[in-house]
């Protein structure tokens, strides 16, 4: 084959397998992906057994340690809805009543049973938010 | 006020300092000139470094004596009309006055 | 003094809009004075701000609470270090940090080209300034450091407990001066652009400031990793969080940029591509600067958690609007003037692994981006986690280690087949050892990718050691000289080849140490009495007694109440022993009264992790403690009853007695043990690399001049020769 042809077959395979790579990518990330909710999108409609991730703020007062694992509630930004989150696994050193955090689980009675070391809280500080548990 | 002040005294300082090349007399060098030379030996250096590096794959036994030669054949060309690119030129003009 | 830092400031902001105008005119006029006096402007604009950062410094050394931003992250009792890196942790500390690098970096790539590339520099110039015009807008209008109090308060907040870890105040300056590095090499190839020189020039001026840059944001992505690993709870260096991917993006595409600028500067090919890199990296950088002030991705809804969101993205893509329309319209200077000869090269490798690069970034850019696609083709916003990340980059990481192992053993422009089959041999051979030896000692193969890349990790460092031994070998053929002289002249006279070679075997020591420690780490979260004992992977592990400290704090980080461990460790099967004291560090909280009254309050502020490890060659063993503070309701309110009228000095009495509490009451408390195989291995391999960049960058004695003479053919060889 000559260097033109050659050159532009290699072009067109190259070009294959990249869009080929890239379907598969765009494609898992939809089915692997965990839906982002607030605390009154899952009150008012949540999927059951489900994942999503929920953000909010903890609700003061709501924070109860027991043994190795806790539960707290979990409140729209600018409103009053509330769903209980349980929660085991660590805790993000600025996890405080009235932060505002993210944790991932699913719904079961009416309760977040979240995914262990899922719980991300938002530093109050304008740079990096702290991270969670899990490395995979 | 202090703001003011320290605005007038800091602008003041700038202002003599970026004026100090305005002063100069206009170089006579020409500036495409300059960059050509100065392009060509760096290419030419460039080229060098090549060579070097391609004798020294062939040494390391990464390429057979028939391809090096080949190789180091194109190179020494390359620098060859470089070179002569350099000559042509012209002698270097006096280096202008910083 | 905040009056002279803001007028820095302001005259900053004129001074490179003057630098821009200057640059322009003379580069259109000719007139070089013009161009000579945009320079000077910049070597101004890094005194100013050198000043003006000078005065914020000594604002936080001497606690100056009249400024808002000391107010805001220190205070008289900050620890020094922290006093003097506090400036970063603020909004308007971190973007003057960022334009005063950028005008030191500047004014040194235009003191070194002040007398070459006369067409280009101009424009570069220009372009250098622009950028420091847009972030001094910034500095000015709305963020300004110097924002001063009318009645600064009586004390001020400290830095945030969270920071206080030297990685994560270095982090920062290490970062910026990779982002900011990068602009130096875009600025040029942008001038190169515009004036159709677009050969290997603006590559060779300034390919040192690539480099640095790349080192730079590489070591600030390892320091962060770091932090994340001895400083927060979890145990782990990366989650793939928005804010760690932002500074991994960059920092991919600048690698793929240093090796294809290789292939222009020998063969005049990729000159598209690698104009389109240097823009992706620095477009990468601007976009890595916004997101971690931006709040776009961690907080789900709201834009900015500043006023500067909008504006940053505006200029971002003013840039990359911008800059493609440039090159397409410069498209027919970019032609390339050869054609790949063989893919057996160097260059065809290079290639590749450019390719490799771009994908991992992609997959990167997609994921971390994905909340924001997905709200916008389905409505619903969702995120993908570790796992997603994980499955895609792993395969790729191990091409990519792969090539980093042929990639040296391949010649330039061409390899003979059978040369290349019996440079593969011994690598190849020195792999299939490993492997077997894998299989047959250790749990390995329990992990197929870990297996992997182990075998390649062999492979890499086999190549190396093979390079280094023909190249020996190669120097006693052709200068007579001993193994060690012929060694060190060998590394010395081709740095950039032997630097490049040594950061290869970092980079495989490094993922060597991600796979082991990812794939069998071995972790236990128990909750244990004093006496009580876990095992975790190959350890026992003892807990025997509470610590607290009060005003003593042993890391350096200014806490008040410090509650810890005491673990006592044991190797099931061996003699090692050793002890843990991991703790956990209380900050008061700053609003006095609370749920749990006026002693209660100095337990309910920050607190952070205070992790220890034992890091070893095999595996490290690392420990957090999380006390339980309940055993302390008691003495609290019977405290508050009691005592909350004395004055500050006899309640500090009462509270060193309440911290005693939890050391004599010995109460339970959570641990999370991690046993992580050969987790320093990254560190480690991230050490080699430096040294190899660092080797890279060292400079050669300056270039020969030679006078021109008669016969071509025969000078070039006297010339060669004399290397």
């Amino acid at each position: 084959m000559e260097p033109r042809r050659k050159r532009k077959v290699r072009a067109v395979v190259l070009l294959t397998v990249a869009l080929l790579l890239a379907g598969a990518l765009v494609y898992t990330s939809f089915s692997a992906a965990t839906e982002a909710a607030t605390p009154s999108q899952l009150v008012a409609a949540a999927e059951a057994g489900r994942s999503y991730e929920l953000t909010g703020k903890v609700v003061d007062g709501s924070v109860e340690r027991r043994g190795e694992g806790m539960r707290f509630a979990v409140r729209d930004r600018a409103g009053q809805t509330a769903i209980p989150v349980v929660y085991s696994g660590v805790v993000p050193d600025p996890f405080r009543e009235g932060r505002e955090v993210i944790v991932e689980g699913r719904v079961r009675d009416g309760t977040l049973m979240a995914d262990r070391d899922s719980l991300v809280t938002k530093c109050p500080s304008k740079f990096s938010e702290q991270k969670k548990g899990s490395p995979s | 006020m202090e703001y003011a002040l320290a605005l007038l005294v800091l602008a003041a300082l700038v202002t003599a300092f970026v004026a100090i090349p305005l002063r100069r007399d206009e170089a006579a060098a020409d500036a495409a000139e300059a960059d050509r030379r100065a392009e060509l030996e760096a290419a030419k250096e460039a080229k060098y470094r090549e060579i070097r590096d391609a004798e020294l794959d062939f040494r390391m036994g990464k390429v057979s004596e028939a391809d090096h030669r080949t190789t180091d054949r194109e190179l020494r060309a390359q620098a060859i009309t470089i070179l002569e690119r350099i000559d042509a030129l012209g002698p270097e003009q006096a280096v202008e006055a910083r | 003094m905040a009056a002279v830092g803001s007028a820095c400031l302001f005259v900053g902001l004129l001074t490179a809009v003057y630098a821009v105008g200057a640059s322009l005119y003379g580069a259109l006029s000719g007139r070089r004075r013009w161009v000579d006096s945009s320079r000077y402007a910049m070597y101004a604009l890094a005194a100013l701000l050198i000043t003006a950062f000078g005065v914020l410094e000594v604002a936080y050394l001497t606690s100056d609470l009249s400024f808002r931003i000391v107010v805001q992250s220190s205070s008289a009792d900050t620890p020094t270090f922290y006093k003097v890196t506090g400036m970063w942790s603020t909004q308007e500390g971190s973007l003057l940090l960022w334009v005063l690098l950028l005008s030191i970096f500047s004014a040194a790539v235009l003191r070194a080209t002040r007398r070459t590339m006369r067409e280009t520099v101009p424009y570069a110039t220009a372009v250098l300034g622009g950028i420091a015009v847009f972030f001094l807008m910034l500095s000015v209008f709305a963020e300004s450091p110097f924002t001063t109090f009318a009645n600064p308060p009586a004390q001020g907040n400290g830095l945030n407990p969270l920071l206080r870890h030297p990685a994560m105040m270095i982090h920062p300056p290490m970062l910026y001066s990779g982002y900011v590095g990068f602009s130096i090499p875009f600025a040029f190839a942008i001038g190169a652009l515009i004036t159709r020189r677009t050969g290997a020039d603006w590559i060779r001026a300034t390919r040192r400031f690539a480099l640095i840059a790349w080192t730079f944001l590489g070591f600030g992505i390892m320091l962060g990793a770091l932090w994340s690993y001895s400083e927060l709870g979890w145990g782990g260096y990366w989650a793939w969080d928005p804010v760690e991917n932002a500074s991994l993006m960059p920092w991919l595409i600048g690698t793929a940029f240093l090796h294809s600028v290789m292939v222009q500067e020998k063969r005049g090919m990729l000159k598209v591509w690698n104009v389109s890199l240097i823009i992706a990296t620095f477009v990468l950088s601007l976009l890595g600067t916004f997101l971690v002030r931006s709040g776009i991705l961690s907080s789900i809804h709201a834009f900015g958690a500043s006023t500067l969101g909008a504006p940053f993205l505006a200029f971002i893509a003013t840039v990359l609007v911008g800059s493609v329309v440039l090159v397409l319209v410069r498209l027919p200077s970019l032609r390339t003037e050869a054609r790949l000869d063989s893919l057996l090269s160097r260059e065809s490798i290079f290639v590749l692994n450019n390719l490799v690069l771009v994908s991992v970034c992609f997959v990167i850019f997609w994921g971390t981006f994905f909340p924001l696609i997905s709200e916008a083709l389905t409505g619903t916003e969702s995120s993908v986690g570790p796992p997603w990340f994980n499955q895609y980059v792993t395969p790729l990481a191990l091409v990519l280690v792969l090539l980093a192992g042929i990639g040296p053993t391949v010649a330039w422009r061409r390899a003979t087949p059978a040369n290349l089959r019996r440079s593969f041999l011994v690598p190849v051979a020195a792999a299939a050892a490993t492997l077997v030896l894998l299989l047959a000692l250790t749990p390995a193969a329990e992990s197929v990718p870990s297996l992997i890349m182990f075998t390649l990790t062999g492979f890499v460092l086999a190549v190396v050691g093979q390079e280094l031994w023909r190249g020996v070998g190669a120097r006693r053929t052709m200068a007579g000289e001993s193994p060690p002289v012929a060694l060190v002249r060998l590394v010395g006279r081709n740095r950039r080849r032997y630097g490049g070679y040594t950061v290869h075997a970092g980079i495989a020591l490094l993922f060597l140490g991600v796979a082991a420690s990812s794939a069998f780490v071995d972790q236990r979260d128990v909750r244990l009495r004093p006496g009580q004992t876990s095992e975790v992977g190959d350890y026992e592990v003892t807990y025997r007694e509470p610590t607290a400290r009060f005003l003593d704090d042993e890391s350096g980080t200014g806490a008040p109440i410090t509650f810890g461990a005491v673990l006592d460790v044991r190797h099931l099967n061996g003699g090692e022993r050793f002890t843990l004291n991991p703790a956990r560090n209380y900050y008061a909280a700053s609003e006095g009264g609370g749920p749990m009254g006026a002693f209660g309050r100095f337990f309910q502020g920050e607190s952070t992790t205070e992790v220890d490890v034992r890091m070893g060659v095999r595996r490290d063993v690392w420990m957090a403690v999380q006390p339980d503070l309940r055993a302390l309701i008691d003495p609290i309110k019977e405290a508050n009853r009691r005592f909350a009228d004395l004055p500050g000095d006899a309640q500090a009495l009462v509270l060193a007695a309440i911290v005693e509490r939890y050391r004599s009451d010995s109460p339970p408390a959570t641990f999370r043990t991690l046993v992580s195989p050969m987790i320093a291995w990254i560190w480690i391999g991230g050490g080699v690399v430096l040294l190899g960049a660092l080797l890279a960058l060292w400079p050669t004695t300056g270039a020969r001049e030679r006078r021109v003479t008669s016969v071509y053919a025969a000078r070039l060889g006297r010339e060669l020769s004399r290397a």
